[in-house]
């Protein structure tokens, strides 16, 4: 199978939404992040009048995308840094969460919301940001959270051509030049659906985001250092979770490691860990 | 055309005191659309629409009164603050009469009004407001979000100025699919305070969107309402419209207890045919005895008669009816113009007070949502 990076896989997704659905638009400060990535979304220039570069204002903009989502388009909002997300708040969460449910399911916005998440280094206090927790407590947002170039394309191309739902997509900046195998052609990844990422017996390790390359790279280390058999799970998505793959790969090693880098308090591994402790054990 | 907006923009922005400023604010978008347009306007105001718009007024005041009666008569029907459109019936029915079928609209806190305004169910929107099966939104709006998609009524947000954003996201949509229809939002002066309106009006001017801004400023001074400066106390600006001025967006002043003049500056028309957004700020005089979140009924319910003899009404009440009540004023011009009897008005009003009257109880009548789908919708 060919090899794209993470970068060059989610701006084959983004260019094939925007063939297949002309009401997909781009708005926002754009998907290019690091130098070396921006190629991978030079393609999308061929659909310049439907990317949209507003001014510094993600109250404004993301708001501005939320009202098309609720008037028919399928805009996607890269709003680069995640923690400029924070500056729209707001209009995500008063405003996008509770549209379906307080319509009683007569309008959707189907919107996603893409950023670059976690610790790059240097990063500081405002660019290092990873508020998937925070996204998890607010009923009637999908979240995202990809760790390979095959998942970045197929989850962000259902994202953008056939959910309905808001969707807070994870990109972690450290993924950008993530080489993985990515299949020829469209393809799509469900919500909700996870995957075993490594098979193994003795361990698993549910890992999310950039933390699912780590967690192969230990399997890998113990696998030929300890001969310990660690099975990676990858749920792919933290609304809807696939409680399921977790709950199996645990009932079958019965020893589980949770690696992701969001904070430990309220946080997406203590989710997973309370689910695991509640229902596994 | 384009062009003669932006030279009276510069026009606008060349006037040197505030005076000067609020002078040449007030008359740019009707004047853009030329005098046929506007001489189409007020034959549009037939004797029949006359009477459509008084009927739509009344059953708002109406429909608010039975709102006021759920929260006093009943000690758990509605607890919390609402907030009711008595006072302002006028700018929502004109506006909402200027639009079109396919037009879009979103509204705020104080929605009622501008739900019936564009045609909903006074029983489906009673309903809503207190929670039940029947209602626009099924029951799972409530008084803050009472909305009806199939009017073009999307979303309706109770953050004051959450909806001004949505609008012009709206109205980019419409823009891209092309053909001629806008999105409207209501607001009130509030609104002005928060960022996420100052980013909408300025995302909307910058990409030129087929939207109208509704402002319903609803403390002003009866002198002011119908120009000059009209200060809220907590926005900086003397004048509210100074500030999408600022932003090249083409504002007018209007008394929004006028209807008819409501109905002339709400410049749909300039819109509608991609002249950019336009900032209308409706001034209307708060209802005496609206307290922030609740209200009362002095005298009663509203009764018409008021309108020919105000001192029949109850004595806090009596200035304002006078001055400031836009269903007063309208009904007093019809009656004046001699196209309508006070007695045809007032069977206007018994019928509508009976279709209200017949909503609540369709209302009351209506269940809760059944506890074991309170998750349903929470996505499709």
């Amino acid at each position: 199978m060919r090899e794209l990076t993470c970068a060059e896989a989610l701006g084959e997704a983004l260019l094939e939404a925007m063939e297949a659905n002309p009401d997909v638009l781009i708005i926002g400060a754009g998907f290019a992040g690091a130098e070396e990535h921006r190629a991978a979304f030079a393609p999308l220039r061929r659909f310049a009048g439907r990317m949209l570069t507003p001014p510094i204002a993600e109250l404004g903009y993301c708001g501005v995308a939320i009202g098309a989502a609720l008037a028919g388009m399928r805009p996607v909002v890269p709003v680069g840094t995640a923690s400029f997300i924070y500056e729209a708040l707001p209009q995500i969460l008063n405003e996008a969460a509770g549209a379906h449910y307080g319509s009683a399911g007569q309008v959707t916005a189907p919107i996603v919301f893409h950023m670059r998440t976690g610790i790059r280094g240097a990063g500081g206090i405002q660019h290092s940001a990873a508020p998937q927790a925070q996204f998890w407590n607010s009923p009637g947002l999908q979240i995202a959270v990809p760790g390979s170039p095959a998942d970045m394309k197929g989850l962000m191309r259902t994202a953008l051509l056939t959910s309905r739902n808001p969707t807070i997509f994870i990109d972690h900046v450290r993924l950008q030049g993530v080489r993985g195998p990515v299949p020829d052609g469209p393809f799509d990844i469900p919500f909700g659906v996870g995957e075993v990422k490594r098979p193994g017996r003795d361990v698993t390790i549910v890992a999310t985001s950039v933390m699912v390359q780590r967690a192969l790279e230990a399997a890998e280390t113990l696998a030929r250092a300890d001969g310990i058999s660690a099975e990676v799970v990858d749920p792919r998505t933290l609304v809807p979770l696939d409680k399921a793959i977790i709950l199996a790969s645990v009932a079958k090693t019965r020893r589980v490691v949770v690696a992701d880098e969001t904070q430990r308090s309220c946080g997406v591994a203590s989710e997973i860990a309370a689910i695991i402790a509640d229902e596994g054990f | 055309m384009i062009a003669r907006l932006e030279g009276l923009r510069g026009a606008v922005r060349a006037a040197r005191t505030r005076d000067e400023w609020a002078a040449s604010i007030r008359p740019l978008g009707p004047l853009a659309i030329e005098s046929r347009a506007e001489k189409t306007i007020m034959e549009g105001l037939s004797t029949a629409s006359l009477s459509e718009s008084l009927r739509r007024m009344l059953l708002i005041r109406r429909v608010e009164e039975q709102v006021i009666h759920f929260a006093s008569d009943y000690s758990d029907l509605l607890t919390g603050n609402y907030h009711v459109y008595i006072g302002q019936e006028a700018t929502g029915v004109a506006v909402c009469r200027a639009l079109a079928p396919g037009d879009l609209m979103f509204t705020t806190h104080r929605n009622h009004g501008h739900l019936i305004a564009r045609g909903a169910e006074p029983g489906r929107v009673l309903a809503e407001i207190i929670g039940r099966v029947d209602g626009c939104n099924r029951g799972r709006g409530g008084i803050f979000h009472v909305a009806a998609p199939e009017l073009g009524v999307l979303h309706t947000s109770a953050i004051v100025g959450g909806a001004v954003p949505l609008a012009a996201g709206a109205a980019l949509a419409l823009k891209r699919r092309g053909g001629s229809a806008v999105s409207a939002v209501f607001f009130g002066d509030g609104s002005l305070e928060e960022g996420a309106t100052y980013e909408g009006l300025a995302l909307a001017s910058l990409w030129q969107l087929p939207v109208l801004f509704v402002c319903e400023h609803n403390g002003a001074a009866p002198e002011s309402r119908s120009g000059g400066e009209a200060a809220t106390g907590s926005h900086p600006s003397r004048t509210l419209s100074d500030f999408p001025s600022s932003l090249g967006i083409t504002s007018n002043v209007v008394d929004g207890v006028n209807f008819r003049a409501v109905y002339a500056a709400a410049a749909v028309a300039s819109v509608r045919i991609g002249g950019g957004p336009v900032f209308l700020e409706a001034r209307t005089t708060g209802w005496p005895v609206n307290r922030g979140g609740a209200a009362v009924l002095p005298g009663g319910d509203f009764n018409l008669g008021w309108a020919w003899n105000p001192s029949d009404a109850p004595p806090e009440l009596q200035a304002w009816t006078v001055e400031s009540d836009p269903v007063a004023r309208l009904a007093n011009e019809m009656v004046s113009s001699a196209a309508f009897s006070r007695a045809e008005l007032d069977a206007l009003d018994r019928e509508v007070s009976e279709h209200s009257t017949a909503a609540a109880r369709f209302a009351l009548a209506s269940p809760w949502p059944a506890p074991e789908r309170a998750l349903q919708h929470v996505f499709p």
